[in-house]
């Protein structure tokens, strides 16, 4: 049998096999449906961390489930039995943040770690004291945008086209709180259809066009949807018009990238991660990375989710000698700090979320491929919604 | 009039006793009871199916005998879900089950109000139509997120102990597993006394040939019209049960995905024969939720190729399979 534990034992010393002492990582990720590429980047990044950082004198099982969807109801149950089946020491995955609302009295219950590593609603980790989140919350982005649109930039107006979705509903919040706060002033906002589907962008864009504002603001979901706002933004000559189209690293994705063509030059987006941050650990990160599953393949910031997640849960094992107690976990996880391939990285003792650096950066043409440029640096930066208490943030 | 022995005929006596219990009427119950000492650790699910079952047994009714073909069927589980999930989520009322008739009557009333107008229309008509009014109850769901939570909807929602007594463990789900396990057996009961009732066989006379029972006199609007609403009800109670046990819930209850899963099931257990949602429930549940625990990326292989075999092989279901392997065996051993 391919087996219902994947192990990644071989990692663990082979001397000390027998002796070595067991903990088991329960995932729940989408693994089929519209999320399933999603998963395998969580997952890769989570292998990848492993194979470059094995986690000495313990025997790692993880334990991956399916969720399926988005509907809470399955993630709850796959919790439930992750917990109560499969006897995990500590929990992880989230892609869908509805899985990680609903599940969180189950998390409770259970009282083991929880690593996000993906879902990036803002109040998700105040829904449980066990989680910690080493994704985003989807204001790192958005707020930060706003702040630069403003003073680097130079936008004095903008219009904010978002898919109609709560990520999108918060990155429309916090992309003008932060823009209008920095002086700048948001003309329209263009809910653009749902997430489920990729709509015709056009009347959208030219509604947007038609305002004629310094910058364009979209946010669409990772995934088909960025190619079509940049064909989009193409064919209806925006560029030529003076309209900047700006937004979060969701339109910029680093597996689409590639495939976007020339009309992607001039894209300003705001990122935790893309795949041409020069650090060494990125280096090291993407290199193994081509490695193992070909050079066209591309880690984006789905990955360095799951990559920080497994760092984090290295981190709690040793903490407490492969224990896991979820209070001692949390103790040593709050205030932790790590050299991710994304840059420095802190969990916030107070908020259990992370604090990182945003890049602000433009696509240019580089020896024939499409490039992500770095033009400048927001460091340490903070979940604003939290900071703010903006509700349902406490 | 009546010839003499007419009665006798082995089709009269099989019409007169076709309502009677049978004997191994029980056993899916039996089945049911020892899956909750089996596996103690997979109750969960367990509930999850039970409540498919109930979603099911709502649909069979409406597609299976009345042949109301809809594939909006979650409109009404969705509705009966965000009933309990809203009165409970402001503070007005979460009492489990005064729930499970606030949710029924409020989807019942939204079946009773579509149907009437729904109702007129057959066919592809039909079929469209009540997709259109569940992707507006969606839609209404996702506008309104100012109340409902849109996407992320509702959380931890406050459910009480059942009769003051029994609380919802979210870890060990017991108690949901046999509060559902309860409530579908009434349910259960009743719709299968429903079917057996002459208005059940209205249904099934309007279904087989809607011009004879025009002819008859039979008031064949209405008589739609009510099962519908009976249907949106039973499926009703079945979302608020899934909101009760999960005490969550978002769009996706009144998701396609939804609507057709149910459909799925119903056509693979065998429609229009009562015990066709417990198989098409089982069968499905079972092997998604298994096969997903083995090959988490790669079930739906397993799952789309039983469904084909299905399709190709057994048209009226696991159970219609079941009828032909056993009239066969039987015609076999009978003398010519």
């Amino acid at each position: 049998m391919i087996g219902k534990f994947i192990l990644a034992s071989a990692l663990a010393t082979v001397a000390c096999l027998a002796q070595a002492q067991e903990v088991r990582i329960g995932v729940n990720l989408p693994y089929t449906g519209i999320g399933a590429e999603l998963a395998q980047q969580i997952d890769r990044g989570m292998e990848q961390y492993l194979k470059l950082n094995p986690v000495k004198g313990y025997k790692i099982t993880i334990v991956k489930r399916d969720v399926k969807d988005p509907s809470g109801g399955n993630a709850r149950n796959v919790i439930q039995e992750l917990l109560t089946q499969d006897k995990v020491d500590v929990l992880a995955g989230w892609v869908y943040s509805p899985n990680a609302i609903a599940a969180a009295p189950v998390v409770n219950a259970g009282k083991k770690l929880a690593v996000i590593m993906n879902a990036g609603t803002a109040h998700i980790t105040q829904m449980s004291n066990y989680y910690v989140r080493t994704s985003f919350s989807m204001w790192h982005a958005g707020y930060t945008m706003g702040e630069a649109a403003a003073k680097n930039l130079k936008a004095k107006t903008a219009v904010v086209g978002f898919t109609d979705f709560p990520p999108g509903k918060d990155m429309l919040a916090s992309f003008r709180r932060a823009f209008e706060a920095s002086g700048g002033k948001v003309l329209d906002e263009i809910p653009m259809g749902s997430a489920g589907a990729v709509p015709d962008f056009t009347p959208f864009f030219q509604r947007a066009k038609d305002k004629k504002p310094d910058v364009f603001f979209v946010f669409v979901p990772a995934g088909d949807h960025s190619s079509a706002v940049v064909r989009t933004y193409g064919a209806l000559g925006m560029r030529a018009a003076g309209i900047k189209l700006i937004g979060p690293g969701d339109i910029t994705q680093d597996n689409k990238l590639q495939g976007m063509g020339s009309a992607a030059v001039g894209l300003v987006t705001m990122h935790h991660y893309h795949a041409d941050l020069t650090n060494a650990e990125n280096q090291r990160f993407v290199a193994s990375w081509k490695k193992d599953y070909g050079a066209d393949s591309t880690p984006d910031f789905m990955a360095v989710g799951g990559y920080d997640g497994m760092a984090a849960i290295a981190h709690a094992i040793r903490a407490t000698k492969g224990k896991v107690d979820a209070e001692e976990a949390l103790t040593a996880l709050r205030g932790w700090k790590f050299a991710s391939p994304r840059g420095p990285i802190l969990i916030d003792p107070e908020t259990r979320d992370i604090v990182m650096n945003q890049y602000l950066s433009e696509v240019i043409m580089k020896n024939g491929r499409l490039f992500q440029n770095t033009i400048a640096t927001f460091e340490n930066v903070k979940d604003a919604c939290k900071a703010l208490k903006i509700p349902p943030c406490k | 009039m009546s010839a003499p022995g007419l009665s006798e005929h082995p089709a009269a006596r099989a019409m007169v006793a076709r309502h009677r219990l049978r004997a191994w009427e029980p056993l899916p119950w039996i089945l049911a009871f020892g899956f909750y000492f089996a596996f103690p650790n997979h109750l969960g699910f367990g509930t999850d199916l039970l409540i498919m079952i109930l979603f099911a047994l709502s649909l069979d009714l409406a597609l299976g005998y009345a042949g109301i073909v809809t594939l909006g069927h979650a409109a009404f589980f969705g509705a009966g879900a965000y009933a309990v999930g809203l009165l409970a989520h402001h503070g007005v009322w979460n009492e489990p089950i005064t729930g499970l008739v606030i949710g029924a009557a409020v989807a019942g009333l939204i079946g009773l109000i579509s149907g009437l107008t729904l109702l007129r229309t057959t066919g592809l008509t039909l079929l469209m139509l009540t997709l259109c009014t569940m992707a507006l109850l969606e839609e209404a769901a996702n506008m309104g997120e100012k109340y409902t939570g849109g996407f992320d909807g509702l959380p931890n929602l406050p459910i009480p102990p059942l009769f003051g007594l029994f609380e919802f463990n979210p870890l060990y789900p017991r108690v949901q597993y046999l509060y559902v396990l309860g409530v579908l057996f009434v349910c259960f009961l009743f719709v299968r006394m429903l079917v057996y009732s002459p208005f059940g066989q209205s249904l099934t006379g309007i279904r087989e040939n809607v011009l004879r029972m025009h002819a008859v006199g039979a008031p064949v609007n209405w008589r739609l019209i009510t099962c519908y609403t009976i249907s949106a009800a039973i499926a009703g109670v079945a979302g608020a049960l899934w909101v009760q046990t999960n005490t969550y819930v978002n769009l996706t209850s009144l998701g396609l995905d939804r609507a057709a899963t149910v459909l799925i099931i119903l056509v693979l257990g065998g429609y229009g024969r009562l015990y066709g949602a417990f198989v098409g429930a089982v069968v499905y549940m079972a092997l998604s939720h298994f096969l997903a625990k083995v090959y988490p990326t790669a079930w739906q292989l397993g799952l789309g190729l039983l469904l084909m075999l299905i399709a190709l092989f057994a048209r009226n279901g696991v159970l219609g399979l079941w009828d032909r392997l056993m009239g066969r065996l039987l015609s076999r051993r009978a003398p010519p």
